[in-house]
This record gives C-alpha cells, structure tokens and sequence, in this order.
C-alpha cells in the first residue's frame, strides 16, 4: 500500500518533468534493470529490415526522467499491474474452476514466449498475439468470459507474461506459414492513412529522432510492450498504441484484435528482432 | 420598382459571399513545378491572421513540424521534421509558397508533408481525430481557402536578406 502511494509521487514528478521541457537523454545511456540485467537498447538492424542499420528501443529517445523509472522495479509503475496480474494467475475462474495455475504451474512456464508473439497458430491457420492465446484458455480451458482486448486483466496479464522474457532478444518469426501475414503488416506499415497521408514509417523510419512537435519520435517499436505511459498512468496494450497512431493521421483505424492489427503486430515486431524484451516498459 | 432594387441587392449579396474568386479545391491551376499563381480565395491574406493559423494545433500547425524563431517566445516546441521556415520568403515566390502549403506533393514528390488544400483520394479517411470513418465522400480541405491565403502572407513576411 505504501509502496503503491510512492509510486504515484514518483510518477507525477515525471510528468512535472516532462511538461517542464525536453530534457533529451544521454544518446548511450544503458539500460540496467535492478542493477542486473542488462537489456540490449541498440543493435544491428534485423536482415530483412531495408531501410535501417541500427534499431533502437523506445526507452532510447525518452527523457532521462522517464528512463530512470524504467531502471528499478520499485520506480517502474507498471508493476503494480503485474502484482494484480499474479493474483489473478492464481485465481480459479468459470465453470471448469481452474486458474491458470491449475495447467502452467508458474508465471515463470511462460518464459521465452514474448519474444516469438505474435506466432502462427497451427491448430488455428493464422497468426495469434498473447491475447488470443489468453483468451482461448479462458474460454475453451476454464469456462470463463473472455476479457476484452483492452481490459485491465487481460492487460495486466499480457505484463506478467512479457516479464517473464526480459532480457531476451524478440525472435518472431516471419517465414513459413507467418510470411503472408507478416507481407501484410509490412504494407500496411507503407500506407498513408488519413487525411494527413502519414505511414508508420514516415514518422517511425523516416523521421525517428527528430521532433515532432514536442515529441521525440522513436522507431515505434514495441518489445516494450505492454507499455506504462505516464500520459494515461495505467499499461497500454500493443494495438491500443497503433490505434491512437492511424487515429492520429486523421484515418479510420481499425480495431483493436482485428486481422489489420494482428498482422501489423507481427510485422512491427519482426522490426524489433533482437532487441530484449522489456515489458513492462515506462514511456511518456 | 422599390421592391426589384431590393431583390437584385440580395441577388448581389448572395454571389459576394459564395465569393466568384474562390478556387475550390479540385480547381487549383498547379504549374509543372507546383506553383500557384491565382489567389484562392480572391481576397488579400492576413498575415497576422496567418501568424495564428500556422501555430496553432486545430488548424495549420505546421510548427509541429517546422521550427520559426519569429514564433519561439509565444510558441513553445517547435518540431524538426521539415526545415525552418525561417527565410522562406527569400527561397521562394508567394506563387511557389501557395502551391506548397495547397499541395505540398506537387512541388515535393512523395512529401511528407499533408496538402492541406485537398478534398478527396485518401485511403481510408477519418472524421478528424475522432479515428471513426469520415461521413462524407470528400472531406473538408484542412485549411479553408482564406486560411491558406493568410499562411501565405504571413510566409511573406519571413525574410532574412
Ligand atoms: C485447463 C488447462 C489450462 C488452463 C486453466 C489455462 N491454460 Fe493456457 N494453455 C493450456 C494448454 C493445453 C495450452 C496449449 C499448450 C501448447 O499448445 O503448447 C495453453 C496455452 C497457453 C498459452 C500459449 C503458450 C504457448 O507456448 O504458445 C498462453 C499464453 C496461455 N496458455 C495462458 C494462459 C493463461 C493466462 C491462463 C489463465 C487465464 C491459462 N492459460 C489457463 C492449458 C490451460
Ligand atoms: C505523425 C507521426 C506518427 C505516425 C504516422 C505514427 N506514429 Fe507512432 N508514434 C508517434 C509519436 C509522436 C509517438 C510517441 C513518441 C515515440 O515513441 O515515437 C509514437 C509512438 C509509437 C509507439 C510506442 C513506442 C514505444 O517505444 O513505446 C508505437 C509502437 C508506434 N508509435 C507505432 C506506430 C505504428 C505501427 C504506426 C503506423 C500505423 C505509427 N506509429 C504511426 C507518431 C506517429
Ligand atoms: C508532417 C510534417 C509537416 C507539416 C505538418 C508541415 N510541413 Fe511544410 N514541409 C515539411 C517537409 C518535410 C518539407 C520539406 C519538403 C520535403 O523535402 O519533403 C516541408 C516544406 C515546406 C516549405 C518549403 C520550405 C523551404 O524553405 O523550402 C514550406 C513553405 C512549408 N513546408 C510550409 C508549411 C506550412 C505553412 C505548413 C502548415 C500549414 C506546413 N508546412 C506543415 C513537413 C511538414
């Protein structure tokens, strides 16, 4: 409870900090978690990536402030929510009255599977996010209600499954059965929406670095995901961030757990092969 | 004959404002390297009036993406993904800066840049910010034709030499 007030102050600091100006951050600034695990930031950009040589993480281009609350658990206010996510791994729900708990023992059986997310589903014939894979053991597994794509549980939990991989290189795979899906991300990542004609990669690929107005665009990655964001305080979930991205252009977008985003998904994920995992993550 | 003097006033009135100068947007006579020669609006742009359009977010904010030192004090973050408008007066005619800001995809090929003086041929168009689908088959140009004659004014005003 104590520690749960602590964070809020700290929090609320940074976003003093932030409105106070752009502080930029030191350039090769290294991210140590706890003061132990070491998470590759920066490194050679993934083959199939044409455009770029190095791919960078978000936590790169953000200011000192919001990188510092991403270096320690106790400051990183997302893991309040991965607490709530433990509670609810252990807790038995809907008619089968199983927990996750009962099938996977641990969170820590999860281990590795954020990095390959989103991954071809065999048994399906396409391609599922971690929130697909929940919400089928809801439902087919437990006789529970699915969450909703955005809902705090299903959120929380996508947390304490990304948790488990920190510090591993994001490994998604793109050949064999994925390809087709990912050949759609990949020109859906091209396509300038809306009224203000902007692809993810005019303002990600093209533009990452520079200002947009006060923002410092980032290469839109998401292993950080999912992401704790001192603008709306609570985790944010992979395509409720792409969302406000195409809303942004003036466009339509599409909707959270639809097929346009699910492919997105695993092509902006291939873009981050090789960078760790670090969900949850702390981003402004 | 009281009454005919009347109705022909109306008749005069009702043509001033639909304006016979205004170039809509399908309209606009674009050269071959993008200029625009023609007021859009018919009427003189107000630079003051510009100087606002062009900082603020609901309307041109084009300093999301241009830095302006005129504007700094008054203005704070100005961005850096186009180049600074500072002197643009001096690299470019009023037609060359009015077919920029109406069409900037004209002059520069594959811009960045949005046109902010464009009705239809986008690929999925939005009802502004709402992220829900637009309403109507062509939307309402970013800039009115006025907005874009008072940016273009203002535009003038920024010269270095
Ligand atoms: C009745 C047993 C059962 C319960 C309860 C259950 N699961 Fe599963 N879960 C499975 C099985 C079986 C698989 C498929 C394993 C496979 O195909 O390798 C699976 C797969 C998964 C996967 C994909 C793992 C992978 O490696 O591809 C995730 C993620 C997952 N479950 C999360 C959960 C969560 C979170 C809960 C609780 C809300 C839960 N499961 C409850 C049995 C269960
Ligand atoms: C007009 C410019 C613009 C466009 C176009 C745009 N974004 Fe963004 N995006 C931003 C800004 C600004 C941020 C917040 C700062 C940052 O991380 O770049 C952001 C953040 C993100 C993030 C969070 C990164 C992190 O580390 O937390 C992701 C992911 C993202 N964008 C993906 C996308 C995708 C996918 C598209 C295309 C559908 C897209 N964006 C289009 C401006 C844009
Ligand atoms: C999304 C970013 C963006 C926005 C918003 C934007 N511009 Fe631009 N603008 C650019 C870029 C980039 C260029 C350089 C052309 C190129 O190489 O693509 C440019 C070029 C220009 C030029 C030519 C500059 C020179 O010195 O040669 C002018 C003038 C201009 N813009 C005016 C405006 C005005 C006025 C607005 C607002 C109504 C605006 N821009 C909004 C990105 C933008």
């Amino acid at each position: 409870m104590k520690l749960k007030s602590l964070k809020t102050v700290t929090s609320s600091i940074a976003m003093l900090a932030l409105g106070a100006g752009i502080a930029s951050a030191d350039e090769d600034a290294a991210l140590i978690i706890n003061g132990e695990t070491e998470m590759v930031v920066r490194t050679e950009a993934p083959a199939h990536l044409e455009n770029m040589d190095e791919i960078r993480s978000g936590w790169t281009f953000r200011s000192a402030e919001t990188q510092a609350l991403q270096m320690d658990d106790f400051d990183n206010p997302g893991m309040i929510f991965v607490d709530q996510a433990i509670d609810t791994w252990n807790q038995v729900s809907g008619s089968e009255e199983k927990s996750c708990a009962s099938c996977h023992e641990g969170p820590e059986s999860m281990k590795g599977l954020r990095t390959q997310m989103p991954k071809w589903n065999e048994a399906a014939g396409e391609v599922w996010t971690t929130e697909m894979y929940i919400n089928d053991c809801r439902e087919n597994r437990m006789g529970a209600d699915k969450w909703g794509w955005n809902a705090k549980d299903m959120v929380n939990m996508t947390a304490l499954i990304a948790l488990q991989s920190r510090g591993m290189p994001m490994n998604v795979a793109i050949d064999g059965p994925a390809q087709a899906t990912w050949e759609q991300g990949k020109e859906m990542y091209y396509t300038r929406y809306g009224q203000l004609e902007l692809s993810c990669a005019n303002c990600h690929e093209d533009n990452y670095d520079n200002l947009i107005r006060a923002d410092h665009l980032s290469q839109g990655q998401i292993n950080g995901f999912p992401a704790y964001r001192l603008k709306n305080a609570k985790l944010n979930s992979i395509h409720a961030r792409f969302k406000g991205c195409v809303r942004d252009t003036r466009a339509e977008t599409f909707k959270e757990g639809s097929p346009e985003f699910i492919a997105l998904e695993l092509y902006v994920a291939s873009r981050a092969n090789g960078l760790s995992s670090e969900g949850p993550s702390v981003r402004n | 004959m009281k009454r005919i003097t009347l109705s022909a006033t109306c008749l005069m009135a009702s043509v001033g404002l639909v304006s016979a100068a205004e170039v809509a947007p399908e309209n606009v006579e674009y050269d071959e390297y993008g200029a625009v020669a023609v007021s859009l609006s018919g009427t003189a742009g107000d630079a003051a009036a510009g100087r606002v359009v062009v900082s603020t977010k609901s309307q041109g904010n084009c300093v999301s993406c241009h830095a302006i030192s005129e504007l700094a004090e008054e203005v704070p973050f100005h961005g850096e993904v186009g180049p600074p408008l500072d002197g643009v007066a001096d690299r470019w005619g009023e037609a060359e800066i009015r077919g920029i800001v109406a069409n900037a995809k004209i002059t520069y090929d594959g811009t960045i840049m949005p046109s902010f003086y464009k009705t239809t041929g986008y690929i999925r168009p939005g009802d502004a910010y709402t992220g829900k689908a637009a309403t109507t088959d062509t939307l309402p140009p970013l800039l009115t034709s006025q907005q874009i004659e008072d940016v273009v004014a203002y535009l003038m005003t920024l010269k270095e030499e």
